[in-house]
């Protein structure tokens, strides 16, 4: 039962994201452009800056998943649809989930935009440990958007939501940067140093398992007025 | 809590009057002299910031899940002293690292993890004062998040720093500084706590007001 509601929320989702394409479109043109910004500023003479790619990579990630965050709720707000999600007679623990899983969808594909772009403008070899590097990008992702969903949700009503949500955000998910930063410079190394990048993997999977719990345990009594 | 209030404060600041005479009388660091004695006001303050983050973070899980205004009002107070002694931690951080590191600021892991928890809990006063409608919730689970995240940030950041391992200065404390020192400490224990009780009694306070007026609308 609880896997099917968060099933059908994520179907839900990925179905109105699919007609409009709205938030992806924006979401990978923001990304990009970031990117872009990032290069003007870090590529000297041709060169980029030594563990630029892995930094800007990152911070495009999380860029684009606060708009994308931004975006989804602001949709269920604008069309009234939260209330009725909060509604119907289905556990919380299973909407918040459904609702990660969408916006997990959304950032996976904005990813596979991004990382090729980055490693083409940065001459960054990503390929030559896919593993680890996806293995990366998935625990990462996981716990930024665990912690951004549970927050969009509760700014929902909040007055100033686009400034709040990155104000409370970045603060929060240091530690997922600064893993997916160092585990990512350390694969792109010359001498690719999987055991480095095996020990952030695993700092990121601990840092999901508990924001997850957490965001599981207190959804519940967050969305109740 | 109240009740002792008046006794709390008058010991909490006699013992900040005489601490001054107890740090001039500790003896001196033999490399850094004067300059360490700021080791008194910095780490006792340190210390209560990051008692004080888990003491709002622990209210807040009683707020949200017990309902209790009044847990709501003591995290909002333990909230604001985070932040107070988390800004003097920050300034009196740099004063010191300047004599002893030749720089005002260091990567260094606890350094950057002080920082980071002053961030969060700068994020939570802002919730709170610009949230809007509800935003108690929304500050609580800030708080329990922020609080959750603490461990993360030492280890993230002391892994960061690790692979490029540095010298610190080694902090052991020779006799005549110890006591001094962990006078310090309780000074700065009692006033946090002195200045928490007024800090929560202001914000019951405030909202019983608030009610009042409703009440009085109401008629």
């Amino acid at each position: 039962m609880f896997f099917k509601i968060a099933w059908l929320l994520m179907r839900k989702d990925l179905t109105v994201e699919v007609r409009s394409r709205e938030i992806l479109y924006t979401t990978a043109f923001f990304a990009v452009s970031c990117v872009l910004v990032f290069s003007f500023a870090l590529v000297k003479e041709g060169r980029p800056l030594q563990d630029g790619a892995a930094g800007i990579l990152w911070i495009a990630i999380a860029f684009a998943g606060t708009l994308a965050l931004g975006r989804t709720f602001e949709r269920e707000r604008h069309a009234e649809t939260l209330r009725a999600l909060l509604l119907a007679p289905a556990g919380r623990p299973a909407i918040y989930v459904g609702k990660l899983l969408g916006i997990l969808a959304l950032l996976f594909s904005v990813e596979l935009v991004l990382v090729p772009l980055v490693g083409l403008l940065f001459q960054a070899a990503f390929q030559r440990e896919v593993g680890w590097m996806i293995a990366l990008l998935v625990a990462g992702t996981v716990g930024f958007a665990a912690v951004g969903t549970l927050f969009a949700a509760m700014l929902v009503r909040a007055r100033s939501r686009d400034v709040m949500l990155p104000v409370l955000l970045y603060p929060i998910t240091i530690p997922v940067i600064i893993a997916g930063v160092r585990g990512t410079a350390a694969l792109l190394q010359a001498a690719p140093d999987v055991e480095t990048a095996r020990m952030w993997v695993a700092l990121l999977v601990f840092f999901d398992a508990v924001f997850v719990t957490l965001s599981l345990w207190t959804f519940e009594s967050l969305m109740t007025d | 809590m109240r009740r002792y209030l008046s006794p709390l404060l008058f010991v909490a600041m006699a013992m900040f009057a005489v601490a001054p005479v107890l740090i001039e009388r500790a003896p001196y660091e033999a490399s850094m002299g004067l300059v360490q004695k700021i080791f008194y006001f910095h780490v006792p303050s340190a210390m209560v910031m990051f008692v004080s983050a888990f003491v709002c973070g622990i209210a807040s899980v009683l707020f949200l899940f017990k309902n209790r205004p009044s847990s709501d009002h003591v995290a909002a107070a333990a909230g604001e002293l985070t932040a107070v002694f988390g800004l003097i931690v920050l300034v009196t951080g740099p004063m010191w690292a300047r004599r002893a590191w030749g720089v005002w600021w260091e990567w260094d892991a606890r350094l950057t993890s002080s920082l980071l928890v002053e961030l969060i809990f700068v994020a939570y006063l802002l919730v709170r004062k610009y949230g809007g409608p509800a935003s108690e919730k929304l500050a609580a689970a800030i708080a329990l998040f922020g609080m959750a995240n603490v461990p993360f940030v030492y280890v993230s950041v002391n892994l960061w720093r690790t692979l490029h391992p540095r010298t610190t200065v080694a902090m052991t404390l020779p006799a005549g500084m110890k006591e001094p020192f962990w006078f310090s400490v309780a000074a700065f224990g009692l006033l946090y706590i002195a200045l928490l009780t007024i800090r929560s009694w202001l914000g019951r306070e405030r909202a019983e007001l608030e009610r009042a007026y409703l009440e009085l609308e109401e008629e």
